[in-house]
């Protein structure tokens, strides 16, 4: 545990990757092992089972609960259509009925003598599951999911809102380090994935979903863009099920801060093809972040992946201020617990920023940055 | 060999709290004059994908205490310990566990009247350690279908299902059944299992109720939570809560199968084994308790206060989205950006204060490195404290013993309800968790505690050294002797003692509110709007004397009464703070705490922050 480097994000330009799509109950896998798929074919299919409504019969008709059985036009598990009567009562010699309609379609589940209540049961929903990503089916679990591979590039963001879309990805003209405006965003960009800058303004992220962006993926984001973006603010990270018709992603973090190069860099050598996206973000164990996934297609050339760990040499990103942000190199790894400005103590390490300035931060307070590479 | 289950047997245990991202390994030693706590290992908790088991965390934090000891702990087979035989340096006599893994036991409740059935059946599951999901009810003011609609979404390991004094109406009761099978909500482990249902409730409709729930869930009928209007019953729901964590919940958990086969003790929700070691030490004591422990994700609060009818009773509440870390943004959003810079000693900007923490909320793992954000990361500690005790007080409540007849019964009940939590009457309150336990200065430990529980009269304070509680209370269901002696000597840290005055408008104009003692010696004074350090010549046991200046100043003892009471000090000695509660702040709040940090040591003298 004395290790307490935050896991850098991944980046990579090629990469074999695996998504497993379960069907939340048993039902049918509608693809089979080697089948190739695209993010949008619908491969496994279940019936969710329809919702019940309850009838209250028996304060409509104004009897006892129990003498709603004797009122019954249907029968337990009859089909019924909406508006059909299924309860009646006569009052003084005929002349006055009451009646209970079905307020929905459905099948009779119960009659309560205890609550004169009336079960009525909607008929299941088919649920279809999508690819997601763009692949070939590899194992297919009877009844429940599938795996697909993917030859991909795979970039992982820091936090994003709003769940899995499919869109054509699509480069801002402007530079990484050049904040959104609503005039950086072109009109053409219906389905597409926007990708660019950082610290979108308000209007930039609505312009961009007003003209039918899938997905905006960018450097930072302002927590007042987030809140007014949604509508409401996000108090755990825990997102995904956002109902925004554009989600977003943010690949370095809150405030101000400009995507990484090599994240804008690998993006940017898939331009145009189709890609999926998800925003859904789980800080808690078991950690989901954001990701971008774009099937490797014969343009995209690949930018070489090290996979490293923590060590004098390595680029680092400062993730907590005071040197929120920066960037640079580290140059020495102390073995001893140090104590620093809080009083703490605890593992740090040294490094030069790229700025100049040589500071020493806790461990815990650094991710790994991947080596920067020209394309090839 | 078997493991000794026999307390006057036992010398060595190792016990483990498997958390959601670390997993704890203390080792408990009898030593010639008392148990003690010994060593410590942990590791990440192997519970989630790719490992998706249990065990390998917990060996991996085995082999730390293994390696630390120099103590022959782990060795292959079926089950991974070297037991004690000949040589009493080797092996281990028991293993016994705790686990909050996956999310710790999550439940739904549900019941017929809010605050009569359904809170009870509400304590009934944060007693056994649960977190509640939903808590319906029929008079809820929602419609059936929100109802349905909101059960429908969620996956509880558990619910409970209530309603009804025993010998009272019947069909409401059958009524919350009929929404659950609407709802048809899924357990959360084992998608072809039945959903655990217990129902406590009125003993008329149980055989209805089971009829209804038997087609779509496992229903255990228990004796009610509520059978009379004026008592609860909680216990008989609270054991059928823990089987159904052990049959339905851990045994379906990644590896717990195999963990439990390990232990001859039934492992324990970790929430509900720190209730048991704080009700062991309140009852040992006989003090008032009130127990925090905020995580990253959750804040749970434990109280054991006296009732009317002078019998401790134990509260545990859980605030699901309170903490330092994963919700640190949910205080954000609950307590509002001003509430939580009212605690700072410097002018933060709004956008930057919440930027701040949305960026802590991302990568939770990192660390405050300047005082600055430090401050800020205590000043959310205050409000998650505040807010997490707001939400403990609103369920702690004490029942009328009188028993009213006729037919406003219900009616009645609710204004025969009253909030068991007394500040003025509160002995001590125990802080636990990483910002509390790891605060860099322990003064910093005590403010935190002082300004987010908004203390009254005379408080000991302390904190939990290495968060050994859950461990402790499994222990105590073995050895409740050795237990007590390693929770004071290791476990518990004292600080020291609050004391704050509470007085009206008319305490004279004296700005002087009490004078305070220790073992007969003058300390010092505590004035009005001031908060101060006293500094005790030792730490230990001593008797604190508070003599208030005027008679409508309440110390703790009453309005104008002396307070006099042997207490535990420790190294922040008296902190007297001169704040009215609640404590009315100024437009300019970082400069007055700026000047409360100076006061108490937090900041230097001479510093211009």
């Amino acid at each position: 545990m004395s290790n307490a480097l935050t896991p850098a994000l991944a980046v990579t330009s090629r990469t074999t990757l695996r998504r497993r799509r379960d069907l939340p109950i048993p039902g049918e896998i509608l693809v089979r092992e080697g089948d190739v798929v695209q993010g949008s074919h619908v491969v496994a299919r279940a019936l969710l089972e329809g919702e019940l409504r309850l009838v209250r019969a028996a304060e409509l008709l104004g009897i006892p609960a129990e003498d709603v059985a004797a009122a019954l036009k249907v029968r337990i598990d009859d089909d019924v259509t909406e508006g059909a009567v299924i309860a009646e009562v006569r009052g003084l010699w005929g002349l006055f009925k009451s009646t209970v309609l079905a307020p929905m379609s459905g099948r009779i589940e119960f009659v309560s003598s205890s609550t004169g209540h009336i079960g009525i049961r909607a008929p299941s929903r088919p649920l279809d599951l999508p690819a997601y990503i763009t692949g070939t089916v590899v194992v297919v679990d009877p009844n429940r999911s599938v795996i697909i591979e993917s030859e991909c590039t795979f970039v992982q963001g820091i936090f994003g809102v709003g769940g899995e879309r499919q869109g054509r990805v699509r480069i801002l003209s402007i530079s990484p380090t050049t904040a959104v405006t609503e005039e950086a965003i072109p009109s053409d960009i219906s389905g597409s994935i926007v990708v660019g800058g950082h610290s979108p303004t308000i209007g930039a992220l609505r312009k961009a979903a007003a003209l039918g962006a899938v997905g905006f993926i960018t450097g930072s984001l302002d927590d007042r863009a987030l809140r007014e973006y949604l509508g409401y603010d996000i108090g755990v990270a825990l997102t995904g099920d956002e109902a925004v018709s554009m989600a977003v992603i943010i690949t370095e973090g809150f405030g101000s801060l400009p995507m990484s190069t090599r994240t804008f860099d690998t993006i940017k050598l898939v331009e145009g093809e189709i890609a999926s996206i998800n925003g859904a973000t789980q800080v808690r164990a078991g950690a989901l972040r954001p990701e971008f996934i774009a099937p490797r297609g014969s343009s995209a050339s690949a930018l070489p992946c090290h996979g490293r760990g923590l060590d004098v040499g390595e680029r680092i990103r400062v993730i907590r201020v005071p040197f929120f942000g920066a960037t640079g190199q580290i140059t020495e790894l102390p073995h001893d617990l140090e104590r620093i400005e809080t009083g703490a103590h605890v593992r740090v390490l040294r490094a030069i920023l790229d700025d100049g300035r040589q500071v020493t931060v806790p461990r815990a307070n650094v991710e790994l940055l991947q080596r920067e590479a020209a394309s090839t | 060999m078997t493991m000794k289950t026999d307390p006057n047997k036992l010398r060595t245990v190792l016990v483990t709290d498997c958390g959601s991202t670390t997993t704890k390994a203390l080792l408990f030693e009898r030593k010639e004059d008392r148990w003690h706590q010994t060593f410590r290992g942990e590791a990440p908790t192997t519970v989630e994908e790719p490992t998706a088991d249990v065990t390998i965390g917990a060996v991996n934090a085995f082999t730390e205490v293994q390696e630390l000891s120099a103590r022959a702990i782990v060795r292959e087979g079926e089950v991974p310990f070297v037991l004690t035989e000949g040589d009493p340096a080797q092996g281990i006599d028991l293993y016994l566990s705790t686990s909050s893994a996956g999310g710790g036991l999550q439940m739904l409740v549900a019941g017929v009247v809010h605050n009569i059935t359904t809170e009870s059946a509400e304590r009934a599951a944060l007693g056994a350690g649960a977190i509640v999901m939903e808590a319906v009810s029929a008079d809820d003011g929602r419609e059936d279908y929100e109802r349905i609609e909101k059960i429908r979404h969620i996956k509880p390991d558990i619910v409970l299902v209530t309603g009804g004094v025993d010998g009272g109406a019947t069909s409401h009761v059958v009524e919350v059944a009929e929404t659950l099978v609407a709802a048809s909500p899924r357990p959360r482990f084992g998608d072809t299992l039945k959903l655990p249902v217990i129902y406590a409730g009125n003993a008329d409709a149980a055989e209805g109720v089971s009829s209804i729930l038997s087609k779509r869930a496992h229903v255990v009928v228990v004796p009610n939570v509520r059978p009379s209007l004026e008592r609860e019953n909680l216990g008989p729901a609270r054991e059928a809560i823990h089987e159904f964590f052990l049959s339905h919940v851990m045994s379906h958990s990644p590896g717990y199968g195999k963990l439990m086969s390990w232990t001859p003790v039934p492992i324990m929700p970790t929430p509900a084994a720190v209730g048991d070691i704080v009700q062991m030490y309140a009852k040992q004591t006989g003090q008032n308790v009130l127990c925090v422990d905020i995580g990253g994700a959750t804040t749970d609060v434990f109280s054991v206060f006296q009732d009317r009818a002078g019998e401790h009773i134990f509260n545990r509440t859980v605030s699901a989205n309170l903490g330092m870390s994963y919700s640190v943004a949910n205080v954000l959003v609950e307590a509002g950006v001003s509430n939580i810079a009212r605690w700072l000693p410097f002018e933060l900007a709004e956008t930057d204060l919440r930027d701040r923490l949305r960026n802590k909320m991302i990568r939770p793992t990192s660390i405050p490195q300047t005082l600055e954000d430090l401050w800020l990361e205590q000043a959310v500690c205050r409000e998650a404290l505040r807010l997490s005790l707001d939400h403990h007080r609103s369920l702690a409540i004490g029942l009328e013993g009188k028993r009213e007849k006729g037919i406003g019964d219900v009616f009645k009940q609710a204004s025969d309800r009253y909030e068991l939590v007394d500040m003025m009457k509160l002995d001590i309150a125990i802080g636990s968790g990483g910002v509390l336990s790891h605060a860099p200065s322990r003064m910093q430990a005590a403010m935190m505690l002082i300004e987010g529980f908004g203390l009254q009269g005379v408080t000991q304070l302390a904190v939990d050294s290495i968060f050994m509680m859950p461990h402790l209370g499994v222990f105590a269901s073995i050895h409740p002797e050795g237990a007590r002696e390693i929770f004071e000597n290791d476990c518990l840290i004292h600080l020291g003692a609050s004391v704050v005055p509470v007085y009206s408008a008319k305490k004279g104009r004296s700005n002087t509110l009490a004078h305070v003692l220790c073992d007969g010696q003058l300390l010092g004074m505590i004035q009005v709007g001031k908060v101060s350090r006293l500094v005790t010549k030792a730490t230990g046991r001593a008797v604190l004397r508070i003599v208030p200046e005027h008679a409508s100043i309440d110390v703790g003892a009453g309005p104008g009464e002396e307070f006099e009471r042997e207490i535990m000090l420790g190294e922040c000695g008296v902190i007297c703070d001169g704040r009215n509660r609640p404590i009315v702040f100024s437009e300019r709040c970082a400069e007055a705490q700026s000047q409360v940090f100076k006061n108490v040591g937090l900041i230097a003298e001479d510093s211009c922050v």
